[in-house]
């Protein structure tokens, strides 16, 4: 029920009502995109945008950064696993 | 997919899973019971099935599995409302596919559309209000449930029906909220858990701040938490951490969506529509005092229970479910006396039997019923 999936605007279809098309792996699909504008980003500013979906609604932008950044930190524990395993092993 | 496969990578999700199990293994000589982790929302349930994702803990870490998922927790009452207004010949009654399925007391959404109501499946609300536009003799009514997260869609709707003055439109209010049910859950004296992965698509609405009275007042760790396996398995390890080093706080895993201060836009839309209900009745949990909304006396025009006369009827759950015990963690699926049994995916008794995101559904679909049987 409160699942969404990742898709990317590439038209606005009607400013007004706040309407754009996204495309989420190929499937094209109107969505409102109520949620992710402000006078920050305004509706034009839009396209491009990577967004998540659900239920029809573009419901929050997708931040790069922090994805790459979780992902960063998951690759440095990963690192440091690895470096403890040595550790171990060479005390034996 | 972009922002899907990167965190369902198999490498880091056996590093998260050692990582685990180092914590589990320095925590275990404090331990007098294993550690009891709640996932509150139905898609982490689905997401932890579907990946196996108990098989990969340690024994002294079990998963409980909440009270998140809305279709489950619809009372027989609610669905038996949803049958009247479709029943109507003039109504066109428009749901998530989800919805259908739920056993109402005589019958389902399904059941009714199979006996001539016109009754027909929407993946947005927004479709909903298209076919009012191009059914203007019909009154179309959108059955809206779920959490924060499908409120601002439903709010959305109302509020470009109210500018369009599509007048045939109408919402049947069934959405609930996330704090008063956590609440509950943790206010139950038998209640055991140890901590909390919160969910993350609620929390893209309501911010952060709303979880800080269960680290600050219940002392209990909460993470935010996205929906892909590694957010998981990420989320359980920081929640651990949490537990090791002594803290309860609310930490935000799923920062590539979740802002601090949630969605302005989504909050605005959904305090313009809804207000806060007395209380509402639950599937399994019985009644919990603000768990649900209405629509404000502003919007009545486009309220299906003020345009219609709705039965709601109080009908009580079986005796035999102990789906309320499931949910607090207190027992586990397979202990209840009618799981596989009597209560099964095809003919559901109790709520968490009733969709795939339910705990009951999610045992029994992987195989857990030929545990009890064995």
């Amino acid at each position: 029920m409160c699942l969404g999936i990742p898709g990317q605007i590439f038209e606005i279809t009607d400013a007004e009502r706040l309407l754009a098309k996204v495309d989420v792996s190929g499937v094209k699909r109107e969505v409102n995109i109520a949620c992710i504008v402000s006078d920050d980003h305004p509706v034009n500013a839009c396209v491009g945008d990577w967004v998540l979906v659900h239920v029809g609604f573009a419901m929050s932008r997708i931040d790069e950064d922090e994805a790459a950044r979780t992902l960063q930190i998951l690759e440095e524990l990963g690192e440091v696993q690895e470096e403890l395993e040595a550790m171990q092993q060479g005390a034996r | 997919m972009k922002f899907v496969d990167e965190f369902r990578d198999t490498e880091k999700a056996k590093t998260l899973t050692k990582a685990i199990h180092e914590i589990a293994r320095k925590l275990e000589p404090k331990l007098t019971k294993p550690l009891q982790i709640m996932e509150f929302c139905g898609g982490h349930t689905h997401t932890i099935f579907r990946y196996g994702i108990e098989q990969m803990l340690p024994d002294n870490i079990e998963m409980v599995h909440g009270p998140g998922c809305p279709v489950c927790v619809l009372p027989m009452g609610r669905v038996d409302d949803c049958v009247s207004l479709a029943e109507n010949p003039d109504v066109i009654f428009t749901t998530f596919g989800d919805a259908m399925r739920v056993p109402g007391s005589k019958k389902s959404l399904l059941q009714a559309k199979a006996d001539g109501a016109d009754i027909r499946m929407t993946y947005s609300p927004m479709d909903a209000l298209s076919l009012a536009r191009k059914n203007p003799d019909k009154e179309v009514i959108f059955f809206g449930l779920g959490f924060e997260t499908t409120m601002p869609s439903s709010a959305f709707t109302v509020l470009q029906a109210e500018r369009e003055g599509i007048n045939n439109f109408s919402l049947f209010c069934n959405h609930i909220t996330t704090v008063p049910t956590i609440k509950a859950v943790l206010d139950s004296p038998d209640m055991k858990l140890d901590g909390f992965l919160a969910p993350g698509h609620v929390a893209m609405v309501i911010g952060e701040r709303p979880f800080d009275f269960i680290a600050l007042d219940y002392h209990k760790p909460i993470v935010i938490t996205g929906f892909e396996p590694l957010d998981i398995l990420h989320s359980l390890w920081m929640v651990l951490q949490q537990i090791e080093q002594g803290r309860s706080e609310v930490e935000n895993q799923y920062t590539r969506i979740v802002q601090p201060n949630g969605n302005t836009p989504a909050l605005e839309a959904i305090s313009q529509v809804f207000e806060i209900r007395e209380f509402f009745e639950w599937r399994g949990l019985g009644s919990i005092d603000h768990s649900g909304v209405r629509m404000k006396a502003a919007y009545a025009a486009f309220d299906a229970e003020q345009k219609f006369s709705v039965p709601n009827l109080k009908i009580a759950d079986p005796k035999s479910c102990q789906c309320g015990e499931v949910v607090k963690g207190v027992i586990k699926p397979w202990d209840c006396k009618i799981f596989g049994t009597k209560c099964n995916p095809e003919n559901p008794m109790g709520a968490l039997m009733v969709s795939s995101e339910g705990a009951c559904a999610a045992y029994y679909n992987n195989g857990y019923h030929e545990k009890k049987t064995a």
